[in-house]
């Protein structure tokens, strides 16, 4: 009787198993099909002609070039936050401070709040600031939500650290700064991970660069201009009435799948990589 | 480096106050009560009743947590205890893919695929008429995107279980199923419950994805093949507008503010649990 039920679990087990499988390869599958026929080479290397929004020629380099800005922008400035916070709760703080428990505690929080309301927020911080909705607004809030990301897969693989590394430092007479200057090279792979994590997460979030980020059919070339981005250019695409528009929005899904995609396997290889030089 | 610290702590509470200052005058002018329990939903005329709202992203969370929730159980027991090695080395590509698929690509999806499944093959048989855009539409596909997130939180709430407890159990010839039953579900339990509080507050503040399947019509949904209209979608689809009037844009941060809060509690609760039990099998 227990060897039966034994059965009948493993069975349902695999079975949930290779549904989760199966919908990941239906949704890939449905993008690359639906989108494939439309992906031309124009779409990548052309922004929208006249008429673009009724289906003649033109392609979306505007929102590819929009959200590279912005992830560049927002990368740049989560980097300049996250790893000195890292590197000082890690290192700095005595083990297992209190105020490093809050931190990590906060930052856990800060992970789950929703894209919308970094959106509001970021809104509510440009009108304040006086900043219409232009690159440097979705710079901004982009970067308000990789930022929580990126500190925690860093704090995480910088948790994994043996403590005798810096203890040897130290009692070698080098100052703490010169330590995490060390110990920052040692991360470097983990590093990576959490730069691609956060780049993808920031890449593919359409509700925080709505309202700060704007939309335009030309290529930002200062912060105080509006910016298109590839998820937002999917939405509005869809939203045409018009079929070879949606076919393109398909199309549009398939680049940005694409880089998702890139970008997933490559932090895998780099966090690989860090388990190899851990062990 | 101690100043970027306490500026991350107080992150938080800057996000939450200004959101609460935005929306400060839409809680004078109305009674609170009246704002969350009202159906009236009437900007122009100056009637903002949030209930359609609130219930709409009930349900759609709630059904994508009954969805998720068996799934994802499953697939990390299974992974936990009895996928080989190579097996679970497949597996983590996926469970990291379907983490990393931008929101914008599973609503894409859901309207190709899961809306006219709904419309044309789901629906007939329990009501005359559906468009397939609907609070189902949006629970299934919210499903999908918190799985990732119950799988990676389970397997770490199946880690830390001692490998002597299990061991024990299976050395006095209970089967792996009924080792994976009365240990480490058992064992696990809170666990998984903070697991799925988390997930939860996930499903609330999901925005694009659920934007694009579920009809978005202010209504109190009555059936499963009903359209609803979730609090993210609000703001998102009225953000613009709303500049000319102060009153409509304080209701819509009012809708921020409310997600946060609730977004906040639930991930504070089940992060300190999580915290507890990781911090409790550190030390044994």
């Amino acid at each position: 009787m227990k060897y039966l039920e034994e059965k009948i679990f493993k069975i349902v087990m695999i079975g949930a198993a290779a549904i989760i499988l199966g919908v990941l390869i239906y949704i890939l599958g449905t993008i690359f099909y639906k989108g494939f026929p439309s992906l031309t080479w124009e779409m990548i290397t052309s922004i929208p002609g006249g008429g673009f929004y009724l289906g003649s020629e033109g392609g979306v380099l505007n929102a590819i070039t929009g959200s590279v800005f912005i992830i560049t922008g927002a990368l740049i400035i989560s980097l300049l936050i996250s790893v000195p916070l890292v590197m000082y709760i890690n290192f700095y703080l005595p083990h297992k401070s209190i105020l490093s428990g809050i931190i990590r505690f906060s930052l856990d929080i800060l992970f789950g709040v929703p894209s919308i309301v970094y959106g509001a927020f970021g809104f509510a911080l440009m009108v304040y600031m006086g900043i219409r909705a232009s690159l440097l607004g979705g710079i901004i809030t982009v970067g308000m939500l990789i930022m929580p990301i990126m500190m925690r897969s860093l704090d995480e693989i910088a948790r994994l650290q043996p403590r005798d590394l810096p203890d040897a430092l130290l009692s070698l007479g080098s100052t703490k700064y010169e330590m995490t200057k060390v110990l920052l090279r040692q991360l470097m792979p983990g590093l990576m991970t959490a730069i691609l994590l956060a780049v993808g997460r920031g890449i593919g979030d359409a509700a925080t660069v709505l309202f700060t980020a704007g939309y335009t059919d030309n290529i930002p070339t200062s912060l105080n201009q509006p910016a298109a981005t590839l998820p937002l250019s999917i939405f509005f695409q869809l939203g045409s009435p018009v079929e070879e528009v949606q076919n393109r929005a398909y199309a549009s899904a398939i680049i940005l799948t694409v880089i998702i995609l890139i970008l997933s396997f490559s932090a895998r290889y780099f966090s690989s990589k860090f388990q190899k030089n851990k062990s | 480096m101690l100043g970027i610290a306490i500026f991350t702590m107080l992150f938080l509470l800057v996000i939450g106050f200004s959101l609460f200052f935005k929306a400060l005058p839409i809680m004078k002018e109305k009674n609170l009560w009246v704002l969350l329990t009202s159906a009236n939903w009437k900007p122009f005329k100056g009637d903002f009743g949030f209930l359609p709202y609130i219930i709409s992203t009930l349900y759609v969370s709630l059904i994508a947590i009954i969805i998720a929730l068996p799934f994802s159980i499953l697939t990390s027991i299974f992974l936990n205890s009895y996928a080989s090695r190579s097996i679970r080395r497949v597996f983590e590509p996926v469970v990291d893919l379907l983490s990393g698929i931008p929101p914008i690509i599973y609503g894409l999806w859901g309207t190709l695929a899961i809306v006219p499944l709904i419309s044309n093959k789901i629906a007939p048989h329990f009501v005359d008429f559906s468009t397939g855009y609907s609070v189902l539409a949006g629970g299934i596909v919210l499903a999908i995107m918190i799985i990732p997130l119950l799988i990676s939180i389970m397997l770490e709430v199946f880690r830390s279980i001692p490998k002597e407890m299990t061991d024990a159990s299976l050395s006095m010839g209970a089967t792996k199923w009924q080792t994976v039953k009365k240990v480490i579900l058992r064992k696990s339990f809170p666990g998984i419950i903070a697991a799925t509080v988390l997930a939860l507050s996930r499903a609330f503040g999901e925005t694009m994805a659920v934007l694009m399947v579920c009809g978005n019509i202010a209504q109190i949904p009555h059936s499963f093949f009903d359209a609803c209209y979730p609090l993210p979608a609000l703001i998102a689809n009225n953000y613009g507008e709303m500049l000319s009037m102060p009153s409509y844009e304080s209701a819509l941060m009012f809708a921020a503010f409310l997600l946060f809060i609730i977004v906040v509690l639930f991930n504070g609760l089940s992060r300190f649990t999580l915290n507890q039990i990781e911090k409790k099998y550190q030390f044994s």
